[in-house]
């Protein structure tokens, strides 16, 4: 290693090209999804927070306030697991901002931007491993609620159906999760900003109760909540029931949660200095 | 040899304020340009820029013959970066931080496993390399951070700070590993408050304040152009200050000054073969002397010189500015 060009030599295939082909973006952003992903190892607190917090709230719901509810437990536990799925991947979403928010506190997105990679691999490996990290909950809670005596009674086609609809809606608030993290100061405000609209907006709506429980003058906002839609439209296909109407809303708040929030996600990092 | 880094009219506006105001600076291939400048001086900015990370406001710059702004995919072919904030993940472990970095670059799987192996071991890692980055001490990260940079072997390194906060050994050695690269033909530009530092690693230094070079030349150059070093004298008895700085600035024809807190006299010495002189002198006021020393001047000096107040002069800043260059 004495001269230029032997310092050249151990380097990157097809440099001076300046771009970067969409195979090779694919691949940038699965490294930077698996890096995200084997972050979680060393970060038990997220561990915490989207296994172990999932299960207490299930077993909150289920058994403290199931009999208050809904008359009993094993009842309420047909009614309540697609509306905690439905809360645990809202309020999951929020890990999309803080993770960007630590990167770019950290330099970490400094790094990122002085390498010669696919501009779009940080933000689309973030919503990428979040998208694995949101399946992988799912998971859990469905597993404990079975446990529980929760049982998926409509077929397996509605039931895959309605739980890649909430995947994809969780996906599209990443993107507003990815704005707000990148646009904050540091990672607190990011969780603070987060939460401030996820805890009203999932309790104002049907994921814990039925609206038609709730006050008269809140039940308009509970309809129109899209995350009334959500776990309508999952219970609806977990449990056999109507769901055409919800699912459609929701793919339609999916759509334009995602045509709004992710150029303005984009758009934002591409700003950064 | 080729100029690497080449900027021209470099400058850099955060709404109001003036973070870069007309930065001129050339790096030939294969040696090192030390940025010397305290806080908010622009050192950071003009780095940030170089490294794409920036668009200049107007100016423009050159890494290995491609234009920063035109260009910059090409560039960031040819650069490696590392920041005062050591920028690794601390939630992987050291191996991984280095094989992810090599995948990006291109390296397929098993070369990006070598490749980190083999800077794991350059930079005294190995042990700790399966460890996860949290546990290392901020030497070793530091280090992990330089390894990082070096990944994809660049020709072109960046250095913004390496050894702020660093104990001495641990600078030190970043110092050795700094000078083998550039004995391999790297490429480095340095930013530091340290002068010692611009002067142990720097083939030539550029004196930043308020985004401008105020000087620039050889270490050597600069010192001359300074008035040499300076010597600190600290009399055994606090009551003999006066009279040795009277001795001194007789001897020197300079102007000695008194730190009280520290009771010494520091007094520019332009020629060291004073220094026997002085001792002589000294001795013959019957001044016994505890401690005497000769060094470089310092950042502050240098600045009283070349501007007229001290470098630690609270600066006005653009709170972006201010987060991008507080430690």
């Amino acid at each position: 290693m004495s001269t230029n060009a032997s310092i050249l030599a151990g380097r990157v295939p097809g440099a001076g090209r300046g771009r970067v082909t969409p195979a090779a973006a694919l691949r940038h952003g699965l490294i930077v999804a698996r890096r995200n992903l084997l972050q979680v190892r060393g970060n038990p607190q997220l561990l915490m927070f989207l296994v172990v917090q999932p299960i207490l709230f299930v077993l909150l719901f289920v058994y403290v306030f199931g009999g208050a509810i809904s008359g009993s437990s094993r009842q309420y536990v047909q009614f309540v697991i697609p509306g905690i799925i439905v809360q645990t991947v809202v309020f999951a979403t929020a890990i999309t901002g803080i993770g960007l928010n630590e990167d770019l506190a950290k330099g970490i997105i400094d790094r990122f931007r002085s390498l010669p990679i696919a501009r779009s691999a940080v933000l689309a490996g973030r919503i990428l491993s979040d998208a694995v990290r949101l399946v992988a909950t799912l998971g859990v809670i469905l597993l404990v609620g079975m446990l529980l005596g929760f049982r998926i009674t409509s077929n397996p086609l509605a039931a895959l159906g309605g739980l890649l609809l909430v995947i994809a809606f969780g996906m599209a608030l990443s993107w507003v999760a990815a704005l707000i993290g990148l646009s904050v100061r540091d990672p607190e405000t990011a969780q603070s900003a987060g939460f401030i609209w996820m805890f009203p907006l999932t309790f104002a709506s049907s994921v814990f109760a039925p609206p038609e429980t709730m006050p008269g003058w809140l039940q308009p906002v509970v309809e129109a909540n899209p995350i009334t839609l959500v776990a309508d439209a999952l219970r609806g296909l977990l449990l056999g029931g109507p769901a055409l109407t919800p699912a459609l809303q929701t793919l339609a708040w999916v759509v334009a949660l995602t045509v709004v929030f992710a150029p303005l996600a984009i758009r934002r990092y591409r700003r950064l200095s | 040899m080729a100029v690497m880094i080449q900027a021209e009219g470099l400058a850099k506006s955060f709404g109001t304020t003036r973070a870069l105001d007309g930065v001129d600076l050339e790096v030939e291939g294969g040696t090192v340009l030390g940025l010397l400048g305290p806080n908010g001086a622009g050192k950071t900015t003009t780095v940030r820029i170089l490294a794409t990370l920036l668009e200049p406001t107007t100016g423009s710059a050159q890494v290995g013959g491609h234009d920063v702004v035109r260009q910059p995919q090409q560039v960031r072919q040819l650069i490696g970066l590392t920041g005062q904030y050591a920028a690794v993940d601390e939630s992987l472990s050291g191996t991984e931080n280095l094989y992810m970095l090599g995948r990006l670059l291109g390296l397929d799987r098993p070369k990006a496993r070598r490749r980190a192996a083999e800077m794991l071991e350059r930079f005294d890692l190995a042990d700790a390399a399966g460890r996860m980055v949290r546990t290392y001490s901020g030497g070793m990260r530091r280090r992990l951070d330089l390894a990082a940079s070096l990944v994809g072997r660049p020709p072109v390194l960046f250095l913004d700070e390496p050894t702020t906060g660093l104990d001495p050994r641990s600078r030190n050695g970043l110092w050795a590993v700094i000078r083998e690269l550039v004995a391999e033909g790297t490429t480095v530009l340095l930013t530091t408050q340290y002068m010692e530092e611009a002067d142990q690693l720097a083939d030539r230094i550029a004196v930043m304040d308020h985004g401008q070079v105020i000087a620039h030349g050889t270490s050597d150059a600069l010192k001359a152009e300074l008035g040499g070093q300076v010597l600190e004298v600290r009399p055994a008895d606090p009551a003999d200050l006066d009279r040795a700085a009277a001795v001194l600035a007789e001897l020197t024809g300079g102007q000695a000054s008194i730190d009280p807190d520290i009771r010494q006299i520091s007094v520019p010495m332009p020629d060291p073969a004073w220094l026997l002189v002085a001792v002589r002198r000294l001795d013959q006021a019957g001044i016994v002397v505890v401690d005497l020393a000769l060094r470089r001047p310092s950042l502050d000096e240098v600045f009283l010189a070349l501007t007229g107040r001290p470098a630690e002069a609270p600066l006005v800043e653009h709170p972006q500015a201010a987060e991008e260059t507080a430690a």
